[in-house]
């Protein structure tokens, strides 16, 4: 029998040894997928034991989100607590045990809860465990600038709309703005998120807080677009900011006049006659931008969109799900569209067919044209810092598209400066600085009722903030009515003060 | 045999180093485990020295994890404990001259063992947890009786197949038949009870202990068959065997689909998979090192469990997030050991009965460890059984330390003669 028995030996040892097999897979190669779930409550408990990193904004003192240690049941928790109620609401997100996570807070919740694979981290996390610490997360700096970010919220307050504002040379994000905003410190009582949800607001139909507007809000981009044709008939070599036209107050697409008086962006006269290509884009006239659009094609112009960035989920340090792309959309199936045979190439021309943008992505285009041509990465985060101060990580500036030559978008630059000194953004103008801009008031298909856009760089010969700016539902109001003295202010606040130097 | 001991000492007094208050325990199971210590050499001093202490320490690893979990379960588990120990030295004492005497009642306790699965099934004693019907109440108390069936399966297997092995290798119809009639009739109460877990326990142990008896390997290839087969008929018909299966095979879904719990729609992860992922979640979060003892997540901050039956059918899910790969291997090796000592004393032993009533003891050891971890692993479906010494659970205590005592008489006998 004793041969018998060592056989059935080896048979449960080795069901016992495959237990260890099993354990060592979960344990190592597919720990990171389950921690990684959605429903791992146990992970999302846990990290809530981890004194969560420290959330600044660019000043480095300003605290977007702190931590309330609270002692229950004999487990020591650190809740979040956001000490500005809710300054970048959207960016900074939040992080509760009932609603998960979301902005900054999720994206980066490696950095925040120690556990991204950094050599320095993992020894001081290994420390902590070993010498039975709290595990301490890294703190984050980000580039939000707290002044004009605040600037932004209470000039968008009462309103529903956007605000962006980078470096173009760098693609550091100073501002990013969305209202309505929302308190996240209401965020985890059933009773507070409802106020959220259901807060009156002035936008009907998309009225949620909880909603980045700069970077998930698609709105009709209007007549900023014709910056982006612009730039694919100045690259194409086909016009010239001198190229000639005539105006005669309507442009014919597929046999029908469509007319300049329905376009409530364009000032100055219904028909200006004979003028080149800066002053159609200067006054914003659409028979223009009609006739460009019909000479280069929908092709060139959706090409050249993607050289913006386009049709791309745009980097930026925000959970995937929260950056949509911008482009031509089928509103039926909430898909891009990408065949430009589908597509009325005057109408795409001067912004209206089914493009839907961002204010990031028209921010974006704006600081494509300020930086010569390159549009760099945008970035939120500056820099992360161990709990003792030293530098874990700091974002390069890097190269995200090359939308056109730099020649081009130094014609650009000077067809965006007539705009703000003698055309529809003369509100912009700030006195000492040299103001670029562009302005969109597109329909809303309720009269008179307008989604107002500015998008802006300053000064112009060496920008230092580039954007957007986009207010939703504004009766009788216009881009370089309501959108255009926000951008200014907005400038003003980031730029040194010209009198002073 | 020292070192054993220290280290299963040092082991219990570790929960002190959690809560001061818990010393009390330690001493206290010190003092059990010397008092076992004491009676086990005086009973049967040519026992093999390791099984013991390995026992004791597993013992001493549950009871730790369970009072992390739930000191008032661990009190409650003490007692259990201090019952398995009686009882533990009740049986060395009694059987120290030859236990050999059992296998003279081999159809009492075949037909115990039925008896004692089929007490469930009564009225006003038997009572229903968790869908399977498996508990006996006496009073305050609550009883599995299937874990001492198991026993009684055993001896009875022992005794049978030791008197027929010759006449069964033949593979004759009719002496097959007592055999086939008191194993059918397990099976059969198992079905009924809902209780897979046990089912497949006892099927392997049997085949294990026919192959020892017969060492005709095509009884076993036939029983696998069978088992095959039956598994596949009842994942067809079954209800509650097809949703063990579909767990095991896709604990997630990416869509709603139905929850027979609520009736509705959700996500698997959220309804009948809810167990066994929340139970991988507990693994994976322990990982290399683990979290600690004592400083595992097993509640929300509201005081809410995490994972369900975490003392019993899923301890090894909690002892893997406190104690991390390091631990947990090292608590598999300690039952490997043990496995592979009992199976040392079924080799030792000099006669049929005793190495049959060895061999189907460690088997079914290590098939109920297979079953209940590999089952939380997701090696194989779940089905809730208890992890030996170590879940918190009373008749599995017992039956535990019933099934050491055996161990160590077989193993007596048989160095006392060499």
């Amino acid at each position: 029998m004793n041969r018998q028995i060592s056989r059935i030996s080896v048979v449960a040892l080795l069901l016992l040894a495959s237990l260890i097999v099993g354990t060592t897979y979960w344990q190592s190669w597919a720990a990171g997928g389950l921690a990684a779930r959605q429903d791992n409550a146990i992970q999302r408990v846990a990290e809530f034991k981890i004194k969560r990193g420290l959330i600044y904004a660019s000043d480095g003192h300003t605290v977007l989100a702190a931590n309330k240690k609270v002692v229950k049941a004999g487990q020591t928790f650190y809740f979040r607590r956001y000490p500005t109620g809710g300054l970048a609401s959207q960016v900074v997100g939040y992080s509760t045990q009932g609603r998960s996570r979301a902005g900054v807070e999720r994206q980066e919740n490696g950095y925040l809860t120690a556990s991204n694979a950094n050599l320095g981290t993992i020894i001081d996390k290994l420390t902590d465990q070993l010498r039975g610490a709290t595990v301490t997360g890294n703190n984050l700096v980000l580039t939000i600038h707290a002044n004009a970010q605040k600037l932004a919220e209470s000039a968008l307050a009462g309103a529903c709309g956007a605000a962006v504002v980078l470096n173009p040379q760098t693609g550091a994000v100073d501002v990013m703005a969305s209202s309505p905003g929302f308190n996240p410190n209401k965020i985890e009582s059933a009773s507070g998120y409802a106020s959220i949800l259901h807060s009156p607001s002035a936008c009907p139909g998309s009225s949620s807080a909880l909603l980045n507007r700069a970077t998930q809000g698609l709105y009709a981009p209007g007549s900023t677009f014709k910056t982006v044709t612009a730039a694919a008939a100045l690259d194409a070599g086909i016009f010239t900011p001198e190229s000639r036209f005539f105006d005669p107050g309507y442009c014919i697409e597929y046999g029908q006049k469509v007319y300049n008086s329905g376009n409530p962006d364009q000032n100055g006269p219904e028909q200006y006659g004979n003028v080149n290509l800066l002053e159609g884009y200067q006054h914003s006239i659409n028979a223009v931008f009609c006739n460009v659009g019909k000479r280069i094609g929908a092709r060139r112009i959706l090409d050249k969109a993607k050289d913006f960035g386009f049709y791309s989920t745009p980097p930026l340090e925000l959970p995937a799900n929260e950056r949509a792309p911008s482009g031509l959309y089928n509103f039926k199936k909430h898909s891009l569209i990408d065949d430009a045979s589908q597509v009325d190439p005057g109408r795409l021309a001067f912004g209206q067919e089914r493009m839907l943008v961002t204010p990031l992505q028209m921010a974006l285009v704006a600081a494509g044209v300020a930086d010569g041509g390159k549009v760099m990465t945008p970035h939120l985060l500056k820099e992360v810092r161990s709990p003792g101060g030293s530098l874990v990580a700091r974002t390069h500036p890097s190269v995200w598209k090359r939308a056109m030559k730099p020649k081009t978008a130094a014609e650009l630059n000077q067809m965006m400066q007539a705009v703000v000194t003698g055309g529809t953004g003369m509100q912009a103008q700030i006195p000492g600085i040299k103001v670029a801009g562009k302005t969109g008031t597109a329909e809303t298909g309720l009269s008179h009722v307008y989604t107002a856009w500015f998008i802006f760089f300053a000064p112009a010969e060496n920008p230092q903030v580039a954007g957007a700016v986009v207010l939703e539902h504004q009766l009788n109001g216009f881009g370089g009515s309501v959108a255009a003295p926000i951008a200014k202010e907005l400038m003003q606040a980031i730029l040194p003060n010209p009198s002073k130097q | 045999m020292l070192t054993a001991l220290g280290f299963a000492s040092v082991y219990i007094a570790r929960q002190s180093v959690v809560n001061w208050g818990s010393l009390g325990y330690a001493l206290f199971f010190f003092a059990l485990y010397i008092a076992a210590h004491v009676v086990a050499r005086f009973a049967v001093p040519n026992a093999d020295p390791y099984l013991l202490p390995m026992a004791a320490l597993l013992t001493a690893v549950g009871v730790t994890e369970i009072y992390r979990l739930g000191p008032s379960d661990a009190f409650k588990q003490g007692w259990w404990i201090v019952i398995g120990v009686v009882l533990f030295a009740g049986a060395l004492l009694r059987l120290r001259r030859d236990y050999r005497v059992l296998e003279q009642y081999k159809y009492l306790f075949g037909i115990g063992a039925i008896v004692l699965l089929y007490l469930p099934r009564l009225p006003v004693i038997g009572s229903s947890v968790n869908g399977a019907r498996l508990w006996v109440h006496a009073g305050p108390l609550r009883f599995q009786p299937g874990e001492l069936a198991k026993i009684f399966l055993i001896v009875f297997l022992a005794g049978y197949l030791r008197e027929k092995r010759e006449v069964l290798a033949q593979a004759r119809l009719k002496d097959l038949g007592p055999l086939l009639v008191i194993w059918g009739g397990c099976m059969l109460v198992l079905v009924a009870t809902n209780d897979l877990g046990s089912g497949l326990l006892y099927f392997g142990i049997f085949l294990a202990m026919l192959y020892v008896a017969t060492a005709r390997l095509s009884f076993v290839l036939a029983g696998i068959g069978l088992f095959a087969a039956g598994g596949f008929v009842a994942y067809e018909k079954i209800a509650h065997v097809h949703e063990r299966v579909t767990i095991w095979l896709q604990p997630w879904t990416t869509h709603r689909v139905y929850c027979p719990q609520t009736g509705g729609l959700a996500l698997r992860q959220d309804c009948q998979s809810y167990q066994l992922v929340k139970s991988l979640y507990s693994i994976g979060n322990g990982g290399f090192g683990g979290a600690g003892l004592g400083k595992g997540t097993f509640t929300t901050a509201d005081g809410h469990a995490l994972i369900p039956y975490v003392n019993t059918d899923f301890i090894y899910s909690a002892l893997a997030q406190e104690l991390g790969l390091v631990g947990a291997a090292a608590l598999l090796l300690m039952f490997m050991l043990f496995v592979a000592r009992g199976m040392k004393v079924a080799l030792r032993a000099d006669d049929g009965f005793s190495k049959l009533l060895a061999a189907g003891l460690t088997f079914g050891f290590a098939l109920q460890t297979f079953i209940i971890v590999g089952g939380v692993l997701r090696l194989i479906p779940l089905t809730g059984i208890t992890l030996p010494f170590v879940s918190y659970g009373g008749s599995s205590v017992v039956a535990n330390f019933l099934v050491l005592a055996g161990l160590l008489l077989v193993s007596n006998r048989a160095n006392a003669q060499t």
